[in-house]
C-alpha cells in the first residue's frame, strides 16, 4: 500500500457515495442498538427501495446524545433525528430533499456547538466495518507518511511538541514516554493498548474502539514505528464483545490492505497486532497488572521501578497507553503538533472524551476542549439534571476518582485542576448525581467495588478496604460513632500511603472527597441517624446486636 | 489451543473459549488446559478463580444479569437486585434449584447512558423498570 493507492481508494469511495443523493446513517451504538437500531436500518434500507430513492443506508459508531437513540443523521442536509422507531423510516425517506419530519428533528444545537471532536471525528461518519470509509476520511494516511517522510525521532518530537498527555487516568506526557521506550535498549520491543475500561460507568473506550477501531490500529503503528516495535497487543474486556468483534474486522481488513504486517509501504517497517481479552478484573488497567495479564498470569501488579518502558512484557521494554490516547495520534501526525498545542488549557492539551451518565438529561458521548468549564458540560451540554430535582455532586475518575460539589463548577477540567480537588480526571466517567443520592452510600458503593476488585497481593489495600467498608456499612446504618468516622480517616490515609499499586493508592479518593465536602451527611448519619437523601435505612444500635447474635 | 499455537501465554484465551463452548468452566477442564498448554495445573486453578469474568459452576438455562456499574447504582440497581433476589429466592452469582434462572451481577456493560441495564441473556435491556424485569422473570419460570 503506498499513499497513492490510498488516495485511489478515497477517490473510489467518493465516486461510489456520490451515485448516492442522500445518506441516512443510523447509530448502531449498544445505546441505540438496545433500543431498536438494527431494525430500524432494515426498515429505511426497505422504505428506500420502495421509494424508489437513491439513499445509502450507513451503520456508524456513537453519535453522542445517546439518551436520544436511536439516532439518525441524514446527509448533506445534517438533520438529526431522535427517538426514531422502526415504523417511522418510511417518514423519514419520504421527507428526503425536503423539509424534515418534525416530531423526530432533534434539536440539541447547545449540546454538540460547545464540543470539539477530535477523537470522535469520525463516529458517526463512517461504518466501523469498512477500511474503505475511514481511507475515504483521511484514513491511514499519518501513518504512511510518517513511514516514508519522517524519521521516529521526528514522531516523537511531534507528539511532546502537541502536548498530549495520557488519556487512561494518570496523565503522564505521552511524548516523553515514547521517547524513554525509544531510547530503550532491546532488540524486541512491545506497544500495548490499555481497552481494559475498568471503571464502571465510563464507556468511552468501547465506542471508540466499536465505532473507529482502525483509528486506535493506525496509532498503534505509528507509535511502534517511533519506538522500534514490530509487535503490538489490545487488551480489552471481556465484557465488550463488539469491540472485539470490530477489532478483529478491522486487523484484518488492515493486514488485507498491507497497512498491518511486513515491509508496510515497501519500507523495511514490520507491525502486527494481537487482541488479549481481559476477564473482568479491574486491577488489570494498571500496567504492571495488565502485563501479567496479558502473559496469561494472575492480573497483580508487582512494584515499579523497574517500569515497562524498561522492562514490560516478557521483560523487553513496552509502551502502554490508553485507547484514547492511540486515537489522538493519527490526527496529532496529519494536523501537526501545534495545531493540537493550540486546543486546551495551559497544562492540559487538546479535547477529552467524557461519558456523560447518572442523574442528567442528555447522558451519552461527548468531547470537549480541555480547560472547559464544568458547569457548561454539565448545565448546557448535559442539559441540567432533570425532573426538578437539584444537582449535588458530579463524579469523575471512577473508583479512583472523587466526588465534585456544585460550588467547584466554575472550575475549568484539567488534569492538575481535577487532582487539586481531590479527584481524577480518570479516563473520563463523569456521572452526575442530585439530592437523591447519598454521599456516604456512594463512598461505600466504591470502596466495595475496590474491596472486590483488590487482588490481594498487598495489605493496606486487601484488608484497608475491607476495614473502611466496614465502618462505612456502620455510618450508613445508623450505628457509626465519631471514633469510626476517625479510625476511617486514619485508614485513608494509611491505604493511600502504602498501598502497592493505583488501584489501592487512589481507593480512598471518594471517601476522602467526600468527607471534604460532603462531611455534614456524614455527622448527621451518625449523631442524627437521619439520611437526607432516604437512601440509608437506619438501625439502632440494640437491632444491629440482634442481628449478629 | 491450536489457534494461539499451543503457546502457555495464552491460557486465558483459550480459557474464555472453553467457557463459551461449555458456559463453564470444570474441573476436568481446567485439567486439560493446564497439560496441554503445560502450564502448572495452580497457574491454570488460580488464573480460573481469579478473574470474574469465569465460573466453575455451571450456569442455569437463562440467566439475568444486573449491571452493578455507578451509573446503574445512581439510579437503583441495588434495588433490581433486591428485587431479583426477592423473587427468585436465590443470591447473586446463584442458581435457582430447578436450573432455570441464574442471577448475575456485572461490573459494567458500558451501556451507562441507559442506565440502570439489565442483560437478559446478553440482550441489553436499558433503563428497564422492576416491573419489566419481573415480567421476564415470570416468562422464563413457567417455560
Amino acid at each position: 500500500m503506498t499513499i497513492e493507492e490510498l488516495e485511489q481508494i478515497a477517490n473510489s469511495v467518493q465516486q461510489e457515495n456520490a451515485k448516492y443523493d442522500f445518506e441516512v446513517n443510523v447509530c448502531m451504538d449498544l445505546a441505540c442498538a438496545s433500543q431498536g437500531a438494527g431494525a430500524l436500518k432494515d426498515a429505511l434500507v426497505k422504505a428506500a427501495e420502495a421509494a424508489g430513492k437513491k439513499v445509502l443506508v450507513r451503520r456508524t459508531g456513537c453519535m453522542g446524545p445517546c439518551s436520544n437513540g436511536p439516532l439518525v443523521r441524514v446527509d448533506p442536509e445534517e438533520t438529526l433525528y431522535h427517538h426514531v422507531k422502526a415504523e417511522k423510516a418510511e417518514a423519514i425517506v419520504n421527507c428526503l430533499g425536503g423539509p424534515p419530519v418534525p416530531e423526530l428533528q432533534c434539536d440539541l444545537n447547545e449540546h454538540f456547538d460547545k464540543q470539539v471532536r477530535v477523537v470522535l471525528e469520525n463516529a458517526g461518519y463512517i461504518d466501523p466495518e469498512k477500511i474503505d470509509d475511514y481511507i475515504a476520511h483521511d484514513g491511514y494516511k499519518a501513518l504512511l507518511t510518517v513511514l516514508t517522510e519522517m524519521t521516529p525521532n521526528g514522531v516523537i518530537h511531534r507528539i511532546t511538541e502537541s502536548g498530549l498527555r495520557g488519556r487512561g487516568g494518570g496523565g503522564y506526557p505521552t511524548g516523553l514516554k515514547w521517547g524513554t521506550v525509544a531510547k530503550a535498549k532491546g532488540d524486541v520491543k512491545y506497544v500495548v493498548c490499555n481497552g481494559d475500561e475498568g471503571d464502571p460507568g465510563a464507556f468511552m473506550d468501547r465506542s471508540v474502539m466499536e465505532g473507529d477501531p482502525h483509528r486506535v490500529i493506525e496509532g498503534m503503528a505509528i507509535a511502534a514505528y517511533a519506538v522500534g516495535a514490530s509487535k503490538g497487543f489490545i487488551y480489552v474486556r471481556a465484557e465488550y464483545p463488539v469491540a472485539v468483534s470490530r477489532l478483529t474486522t478491522a486487523l484484518r481488513e488492515a493486514r488485507r490492505h498491507g497497512l498491518l504486517g511486513n515491509n508496510i509501504c515497501n519500507t523495511p517497517f514490520n507491525f502486527d497486532v494481537e487482541i488479549r481479552l481481559g476477564a473482568g478484573a479491574f486491577v488489570c488497567g494498571e500496567e504492571t497488572a495488565l502485563i501479567a495479564s496479558i502473559e496469561g498470569k494472575r492480573g497483580t501488579p508487582r512494584p515499579r521501578p523497574p517500569y515497562p518502558a524498561s522492562s514490560g512484557l516478557w521483560g523487553k521494554p513496552t509502551l502502554i497507553n490508553n485507547v484514547e490516547t492511540y486515537a489522538n495520534i493519527a490526527p496529532i501526525v496529519r494536523n501537526g503538533g501545534k495545531w493540537f498545542h493550540d486546543m486546551g488549557s495551559e497544562r492540559s492539551k487538546g479535547t477529552k472524551v467524557f461519558a456523560l451518565t447518572g442523574k442528567i438529561a442528555n447522558t451519552g458521548l461527548v468531547e470537549v476542549p480541555m480547560g472547559i468549564k464544568l458547569r457548561e458540560i454539565i448545565d448546557v451540554i448535559g442539559g441540567g439534571v432533570p425532573g426538578g430535582h437539584k444537582f449535588k455532586a458530579v463524579q469523575t475518575g471512577g473508583p479512583s476518582g472523587g466526588c465534585i460539589p456544585e460550588e467547584m463548577l466554575d472550575v475549568g477540567v484539567s488534569y492538575d485542576a481535577l487532582v487539586k480537588m481531590g479527584s481524577i480526571m480518570g479516563s473520563g466517567g463523569m456521572i452526575v448525581m442530585d439530592d437523591t443520592s447519598c454521599m456516604v452510600n456512594v463512598a461505600r458503593f466504591f470502596i466495595e467495588f475496590c474491596m472486590t476488585e483488590s487482588c490481594g497481593k498487598c495489605i493496606p489495600c486487601r484488608a484497608g478496604t475491607a476495614q473502611m467498608y466496614t465502618l462505612l456499612t456502620r455510618i450508613c446504618n445508623g450505628t457509626g460513632t465519631m471514633d469510626d468516622l476517625a479510625l476511617l480517616e486514619d485508614l485513608c490515609s494509611t491505604v493511600k500511603e502504602t498501598s502497592l499499586c493505583g488501584l489501592g493508592q487512589t481507593a480512598p479518593n471518594p471517601v476522602l472527597s467526600t468527607l471534604k465536602y460532603f462531611r455534614n451527611e456524614y455527622m448527621e448519619h451518625i449523631l442524627d441517624k437521619r439520611c437526607r437523601a432516604g437512601v440509608c435505612t437506619m438501625q439502632t444500635v440494640e437491632s444491629e446486636n440482634e442481628v449478629v447474635a | 489451543m491450536r489457534k494461539n499455537g499451543f503457546a502457555r501465554h495464552a491460557l486465558i484465551e483459550t480459557l474464555h473459549t472453553v467457557q463459551s463452548s461449555f458456559g463453564f468452566l470444570d474441573d476436568d477442564a481446567i485439567r486439560f488446559v493446564a497439560l496441554s498448554l503445560r502450564v502448572p495445573l495452580s497457574q491454570a486453578y488460580g488464573v480460573a478463580t481469579f478473574y470474574h469474568y469465569f465460573t466453575l459452576k455451571p450456569p442455569g438455562k437463562h440467566t439475568v444479569t444486573v449491571c452493578a456499574g455507578t451509573a446503574c447504582y445512581i439510579k437503583g440497581a441495588d434495588k433490581l437486585i433486591a428485587t431479583a433476589e426477592k423473587r427468585l429466592g436465590i443470591k447473586p452469582g446463584q442458581t435457582t434449584p430447578d436450573g432455570q434462572i441464574s442471577l448475575m451481577t456485572a461490573r459494567c456493560v458500558g451501556a451507562c447512558s441507559r442506565a440502570p441495564v439489565v442483560l437478559c441473556d446478553g440482550e441489553v435491556e436499558g433503563e428497564i423498570t422492576h416491573e419489566q424485569m419481573l415480567e421476564q422473570l415470570e416468562r422464563w419460570a413457567v417455560e
